[in-house]
């Protein structure tokens, strides 16, 4: 696969000096669904700000699909939509209005067949008259995407798309991210909802300070630094453990009533099979066990930890 | 700017509807509200008080005023409406769709600008035929009075987009046009000749580039002029120079569009 986005060396200084960017590099493979997870002010809007041309970047090079940000800008925002995190809209527009703008503004000819399908696909097209003003706070989302989308991009950017919004909405998009990638769609989405990243992206870069600190194939980062953990509620309390059982490094719980293993896939220690025969031997029995993957949010959480 | 990539005239027309049925939307606002007030001025000064005050320059007093109202108008209306109209997107943050967009920086002038003049050059011609309902009228240099129309309209259009770029607050976007704009508009000729103004004061007024614009267009109605016609073409032609001068610096340096 070739990268459809390419970031090379790119910084931002704010005129505040403020730098929310240092030297940032990044590849964006064609088709995938890249998310990019960071804390607040990590930097993450300014780096999409910067590829969609609404801030200047301050050094550094951008391509999209070869062609230069700056030398090249129509040619690179053609293929570029943006659905920002805030709901700005021009409140008095028609439904209808304001996404067939947004087509032409991207030099698109008319398509009413197009911009139809669009406002279905977003259950929109029974409020196509209706001004953007009177829209709940998920039509007008619905509304950002359409708008987005009016042009046929082939990179979408969402920033913080489910923020805010209700389940459904929520499952509609990501069924809409899915059709788009079927389309051949590059989507590169942020957000805070990390289990959604989690069930959506094919890759993940973290970013914090205006850095990458890591970029990696979510399976990858879930297998380099995911741990399993297995709970046992035992029936009767433990003021202690046992010293045969030692090498499993086991946690109690202060009312002695629960035991944690913790143990990484790539397995240095033992496996669960002989912890429960040792168990058994040293007489220790239980009610009933539940094992668990750690989270992308716990993995994301002891990134950030490590960082300095 | 790339100069390789073929200009996005569709963009240019999707700006440029937007702003014409924002106009047609807000049809008592645009339209409607400035010609009342301009029909107030001929009931007040033309013929109330304009019956009791003598001919100037061989002009009845209502017939006189016209010029300077049409211009007052399209002055204050081409830079409420551009200004406004950059100004809004900006501060409701839907700007990002436009900064974000395959469109050059002269485009989006050509179709702010291009939307916000032609409003106030058909609210001109609207004034025109209401001051014809009240006073008679003779246009004796047609195509010169369209000239300074466009012109003006064009001028001001973009000395509004400026004002809307630069303000802040609604507050800075009332400011100029109130503090600035109206005095020089009243003290430029739409009133009274210059003539007419005591010694020192005549020489202060040539420093109101207002002057010129009416006393420009007032010459394309009826062939008399404060200051000749060839210095109000060069002044208007200046002020325009001016502020695409101002305009060519905002967009090179992304001033407050793109931090």
């Amino acid at each position: 696969m070739s990268s459809i986005i390419s970031i090379s060396g790119v910084t931002k200084t704010y005129a505040t000096g403020f730098k929310a960017l240092k030297e940032i590099n990044l590849d964006i493979e064609r088709g995938e669904i890249f998310a990019l997870l960071g804390p607040n002010g990590a930097g993450k809007t300014t780096l999409i700000s910067i590829v969609c041309g609404i801030v200047n970047r301050s050094s550094g090079s951008v391509t999209v699909d070869g062609h230069d940000i700056g030398k090249d800008y129509r040619a690179a925002r053609a293929l570029i939509g943006l659905v920002p995190q805030e709901l700005t809209i021009d409140a008095f527009e028609s439904v209808w209005r304001t996404v067939n703008y947004s087509r032409g503004l991207f030099g698109k000819p008319a398509n009413p067949d197009f911009v139809e399908k669009v406002l279905r696909d977003l259950s929109l097209w029974d409020k196509k008259e209706s001004k953007a003003i009177t829209l709940s706070g998920g039509m007008k989302r619905r509304l950002m995407i359409a708008k987005a989308l009016a042009h046929e991009p082939r990179v979408l950017f969402l920033d913080e798309p489910t923020a805010g919004v209700d389940v459904e909405l929520r499952q509609d998009m990501w069924a809409m991210v899915r059709r788009l990638r079927e389309d051949g769609v590059t989507i590169i989405l942020t957000t805070h909802y990390i289990e959604e990243a989690e069930a959506m992206a094919d890759r993940v870069g973290v970013i914090n300070k205006g850095e990458i600190i890591l970029v990696e194939g979510k399976a990858e980062l879930m297998r380099k630094l995911g741990r399993k953990q297995m709970k046992l509620e035992l029936r009767a309390p433990l003021s202690t453990i046992p010293d045969g059982l030692s090498r499993y490094a086991l946690e109690l719980s202060p009312d002695g009533n629960q035991l944690t293993y913790t143990y990484d896939n790539q397995s240095d220690r033992p496996g669960v099979a002989s912890l429960i025969r040792d168990l058994e031997a040293a007489g220790i029995q239980f009610r009933d066990l539940d094992t668990k993957n750690s989270s992308l949010e716990e993995i994301f959480v002891s990134l950030l930890r490590q960082e300095p | 700017m790339n100069l390789r990539a073929a200009p996005n005239f569709r963009a240019v027309w999707a700006i440029y509807r937007v702003e014409m049925a924002r106009a047609f939307r807000t049809v008592l606002q645009s339209i409607i509200s400035p010609v009342i007030s301009t029909s107030l001025y001929f009931v007040v000064f033309g013929s109330a008080i304009g019956s009791r005050i003598n001919e100037i320059d061989g002009i009845p007093y209502g017939a006189f005023i016209v010029p300077g109202l049409i211009m007052l108008s399209l002055l204050t209306q081409s830079i409420s409406n551009a200004s406004f109209a950059i100004y809004f997107p900006k501060f409701v943050g839907s700007i990002y769709e436009l900064l974000s967009a395959p469109v050059s920086y002269l485009e989006i002038i050509i179709a702010y600008v291009g939307g916000a003049a032609t409003k106030s050059i058909m609210l001109g011609l609207i004034i025109l035929g209401t001051a014809a309902l009240f006073v008679p009228l003779r246009i004796e240099h047609p195509l010169w009075m369209v000239a300074f129309l466009v012109l003006t309209a064009v001028t001001f259009s973009l000395f509004g987009f400026i004002i809307g770029i630069w303000a802040k607050t609604f507050e800075q976007l009332q400011l100029v046009p109130l503090l600035i704009v109206t005095p020089l508009t009243f003290l430029g000729g739409s009133f009274y000749s210059i003539h007419m103004l005591p010694g020192i004061w005549k020489t202060i007024t040539l420093f109101n580039p207002v002057v010129y614009l009416i006393s420009g267009f007032r010459w394309s109605f009826y062939g008399k002029a404060d200051v000749s016609v060839g210095v109000s073409l060069a002044m208007t032609l200046v002020f325009l120079a001016i502020c695409i001068a101002i305009v060519a610096w905002i967009f090179k340096t992304g001033y407050r569009l793109r931090n």
